[in-house]
């Protein structure tokens, strides 16, 4: 047999084959061979049900974290607010789950998965907490573990929150495989898959995904049984979009009736793949530069169908500058004591401002907090940023350039969100399918499909394609 | 001398500038892809020797030395004074807290 080519554009050129191999899911079985595919028969005949996906989380020690309500920054956003306005604003502490965050429960589902079918070993390409999740649960479950981790720009600098994460990958057991900024992690990811034959822990198959909705029942069922109704809205960090997706699924499947609002950090204007830009960014998630390109088109993830889907899923999106986030991540800890990583700030601090729009007999829960620590701290992202050239003052965020400076809010009274226009997302996200699939000509079913995709009727799918050919 | 079966870093070229990927951006396209990664030394070697390492999952992988024993170096950086100022804001504006 003639040896494998390992150049970029061979092994690129192998995806398919590795990726069926890696995630033991046929893809094509849920294609219709033009732009829809059946996304619903996806998440129910590769994921688990409800009750399966808490039986495997509460078995490994994952999930039933507890509600904590900030009274105190309730009150000080009652201090800012118009008057009878700033609803109760509550966090989710998912930083209680055995790694540290929410992503404990999207990797319990995928390891419990990998061992099922027989693997000895998982991968995941990722730089955040799921590599921490996902080594935790090989160790629980006897599997062998490596995580691929983009770290470095040319210089050899890394991003004091990566390398964090790197060292709670390897202190759980896990190999953990560091690049250089660029796009072509996935080249090497591919390669490790062929080499190990581990299975692919991605985020983004039906039993990650599947595996937040537990979140999300279980926030509706601890606040009907502590304050005898679900909460008025729910906040997400927004990234890849898993999580406010799979949030929203437990919701719906809880019977809550709460508005969901994905929220990220703006960082418009630095390029994701630039090795200068690299360091300059003071947020390594939740933020636009993953927020933005998965939710106007998801299958941009290392799967053929990501099972993250977050434009059929918010109901508003909305933006923070990073000096708000900051500014309330030591509220946090100076009025409720509590000292928290950085992701689920994002969504805390938004929640800050959105709670300012409700009445105060309203309920706002930012559903996730994750650990903290050295390089995930505050104070070491913004002494990183002094050293990258960042300024850093007091002023108007509004006002902030990222890259250049962070402003923290001279009151909170400036902690302000700025909404998303969804509208030109779900033009982005059909006029990016018909490119795709080069379809010039939507089936009834592929406009369908769309209504889904963009939580919009037939009407609008249709007004967008006559628009746009 | 390093000795065999050391845990040591090394480093190694992923694809060099001409062979990477073409949407990259033109500050990362004139930069190597380059991997880091640890191992258990299979040879006595120098920091700086082209080096096998056995991985913790038992795979291969080579490279060039360059540290024994790597620590974690990362911190709580130098100290902002700004944060400081928050909390006096905060905890006025609420006189004592709730």
């Amino acid at each position: 047999m003639a040896e494998k080519k390992n150049d970029y554009a061979s092994v690129m050129g192998r995806k398919a084959e590795i990726m069926l191999k890696s995630v033991g899911i046929d893809y094509s079985k849920f294609e219709s061979g033009s732009i829809a595919f059946d996304y619903e028969k996806m998440m129910r005949e590769t994921g688990y049900s409800l009750t399966e996906m808490q039986e495997i989380q509460y078995s490994v020690n994952v999930g039933n974290t507890p509600i904590l309500e900030l009274k105190n920054l309730t009150a000080l956003a009652r201090k800012v607010a118009p008057k009878g306005k700033g609803a109760r604003i509550f966090i989710k502490d998912e930083a209680c789950n055995p790694s540290g965050s929410f992503k404990a429960r999207r990797a319990a589902n995928s390891v419990y998965h990998a061992k099922r079918l027989g693997f000895k070993g998982v991968l995941t390409a990722t730089s955040g907490n799921y590599g921490a999740a996902v080594a935790s649960q090989a160790a629980i479950h006897g599997l062998k573990c490596i995580v691929v981790q983009e770290c470095y720009d040319s210089h050899g600098v890394g991003q004091p929150e990566i390398v964090e994460k790197a060292r709670k990958c390897e202190a759980l057991g896990a190999e953990v495989v560091q690049l250089s900024v660029g796009p072509e992690l996935f080249y090497k990811f591919l390669l490790l898959l062929e080499e190990t034959g581990y299975f692919n822990a991605s985020l983004y198959t039906p039993f990650g995904i599947a595996g937040v909705e537990t979140l999300g029942y279980e926030i509706s069922m601890q606040f009907r049984e502590k304050y005898g109704k679900d909460p008025d809205v729910v906040v997400c960090t927004n990234a890849g979009g898993g999580n406010l997706t799979g949030t929203k699924r437990g919701l719906i499947k809880a019977g809550a009736k709460c508005q969901v609002i994905g929220a990220s950090v703006d960082l418009s204007g630095l390029h994701m793949a630039s090795d200068n830009a690299f360091n300059k960014k003071s947020f390594t998630t939740g933020h636009t530069g993953f927020g933005m390109p998965f939710s106007s088109w998801p299958d941009r993830s290392d799967v053929p169908r990501s099972a993250a889907r977050p434009l059929r899923y918010m109901d508003r999106y909305v933006t923070i500058p990073q000096g708000c986030v900051f500014y309330m991540t030591e509220c946090l800890a100076t009025l409720e004591g509590l000292e928290k990583g950085p992701a689920g700030n994002t969504a805390l601090a938004a929640a800050f401002s959105l709670a300012q729009e409700l009445p105060e007999d309203h309920m706002i829960v930012v559903q996730e907090t994750e650990y903290t620590g050295a390089g995930k701290h505050i104070q070491p992202q913004l002494s990183f940023a002094k050293d990258n050239g960042i300024k850093i003052f007091f002023g108007d965020p509004s006002e902030e350039v990222p890259g250049e400076n962070i402003i923290l809010p001279n009151n909170p009274a400036l902690i302000k969100t700025k909404e998303v226009d969804l509208d030109h997302m779900r033009r982005s996200l059909i006029k990016q399918a018909l490119e795709v699939y080069n379809v010039k000509e939507p089936t009834d079913l592929d406009v369908r499909f769309l209504a889904e995709e963009t939580n919009r009727d037939e009407a609008f799918v249709r007004e967008v394609i006559k628009e746009l050919v | 001398m390093i000795e065999k079966n050391s845990w040591v870093r090394i480093r190694k070229v992923i694809l060099t500038p001409e062979e990477r990927a073409p949407q990259v951006p033109d500050d990362t396209k004139k930069v190597p892809l380059e991997m880091w990664t640890k191992g258990f030394l299979l040879e006595d070697a120098k920091i700086g020797d082209e080096v096998t390492v056995e991985t913790v999952t038992g795979r291969r992988e080579t490279g060039k030395l360059i540290e024994v024993n790597p620590a974690y170096n990362h911190s709580f950086g130098n100290f902002i004074p700004e944060l400081l100022q928050i909390d006096k804001q905060v905890r006025q504006l609420l006189e004592g807290g709730e």
